[in-house]
């Protein structure tokens, strides 16, 4: 029987305690165990990114913290504006590098349209599109519809089949890979980590790309829930706009919610889900809580489950035949 | 009348258990329940059952009670072909 009980407070932090602790375990992991001079981060507008930059500069400094804007042509022009404001605000060296040539050189674009137009014939490359997953909330089987829009507005859904549903996935994947290859071309030059900068729901439920932005040398929040990182962006300063922002992918040319395109909820729900699946919370209470039936939140949880099963394999590294014990991690 | 079952036992096996022992799935096993198929899976057998039985699962279908033991697959198919 638990004595942990659901309310408003649970995901409440001091959030300078937090902050100090974080710095603190950054420079013993940056400085003392992975031996480098400083950190890169990647700087996508969003608030975990900010906020990791935010810590990163806290515990080193400035000038050990190197920014990258990486826009494609995907993105929304949003997201460079809001990295720059952060970079400047926060006073660290950073560079712009379009990737959307790379992306092209690379395949990512024409696997991916190749992919949609099995799906809608018609589909042109100036088309704009999106995947919406269906299916978990529900009780059923979870599965993810393509939605398309022409260039006069009109949309039109499908669901996917798994081989265009892998193809799409495995093309956009570029995106986060190839970031990922700057930021360690950068950390490599340097001398510096790369930091990685999931929350604790996108690294629980394995909404990352493996060995894209699933990659890095650090993770500054990924034990912190969503809720959680906005306290921190409010607490350390971060632009307005950047602290009330909803998650986005920021991968598909239709603008696209985290909670369309993969979570069961939006993230304030899906958060209090996780801490009481975390906590043994009853369904029935998680219902109340949520405001959904207990069939549902029992369906929330069993969601949680599945997806955690799926991507275990994003969070794997290579696995050995045998054993080699002379090499260990430093976590 | 064909053998959904033994027809749909020898997909799972192939393409999800890689010809691993076929007393692991039993009439009643679930997919799910038992880490057979996962999410991804489940598309791929629906796949499989479109272009075996020549339907199309919709959207609303695509649940445990019609996809997630051969005993359901059976009533599912049986179900879609009268």
């Amino acid at each position: 029987m638990t004595a942990v009980k659901l309310n408003s407070a649970v995901l409440d932090i001091d959030p300078q305690a937090v902050a100090d602790h974080i710095c603190q375990r950054l420079v013993d992991i940056v400085g003392r165990d992975l031996r480098r001079r400083g950190v890169v981060v990647a700087l996508s507008g969003g608030v975990d990114s900010s906020v990791c930059a935010a810590l990163s500069v806290r515990a080193f400094g400035a000038g050990r913290v190197f920014g990258l804007l990486l826009p494609e042509k995907d993105s929304s022009s949003a997201s460079e504006d809001l990295g720059r404001l952060v970079a400047e605000q926060l006073g660290i060296e950073h560079i712009k590098q379009n990737i959307a040539p790379t992306l092209e050189a690379i395949g990512c674009y024409r696997w991916r349209d190749e992919a949609i137009a099995t799906v809608f014939p018609d589909y042109r490359s100036d088309w704009k599109s999106k995947l919406v997953i269906a299916g978990g909330i529900d009780g059923k089987f979870n599965y993810f519809k393509l939605v398309v829009q022409a260039p006069d507005g009109a949309r039109q859904e499908k669901r996917l089949d798994h081989k265009q549903y892998l193809q799409i996935v495995a093309a956009t994947n570029y995106k986060q890979r190839i970031r990922k290859t700057i930021e360690y071309f950068h950390a490599d030059r340097l001398h510096y980590a790369v930091v990685g900068t999931p929350n604790r729901l996108e690294y629980d439920q394995g909404f990352f790309v493996k060995n894209g932005d699933g990659s890095a040398d650090v993770k500054p929040i990924a034990h912190l829930y969503k809720t959680q990182v906005y306290a921190l962006a409010r607490y350390l300063g971060l632009p307005e706009v950047i602290c009330t922002a909803k998650p986005t992918t920021d991968t598909y040319s239709l603008p696209q919610g985290q909670d369309e395109f993969y979570f069961a909820l939006p993230y304030q729900k899906m958060d209090v889900a996780l801490w009481a699946h975390n906590h043994g919370i009853a369904a029935a209470e998680l219902a109340g809580s949520l405001g959904v039936s207990a069939e549902q939140a029992n369906y929330i949880y069993q969601d949680i489950e599945k997806k955690r099963g799926t991507t275990r394999y994003l969070h794997s590294k290579a696995v050995l035949i045998d054993k080699v014990d002379e090499i260990s991690p430093f976590a | 009348m064909k053998d959904i079952k033994a027809q749909v036992k020898q997909y799972v096996l192939e393409n999800f258990l890689m010809g691993v022992d076929a007393n692991k799935v039993a009439d009643n096993t679930s997919f799910i329940g038992n880490g057979i198929i996962d999410s991804t899976g489940v598309l791929e057998l629906v796949a499989f059952l479109e272009r075996t039985y020549g339907i199309r699962v919709e959207d609303d279908e695509m649940v445990p009670e019609n996809l997630d033991t051969l005993d359901n697959i059976e009533k599912y198919i049986r179900g879609k072909l009268t």
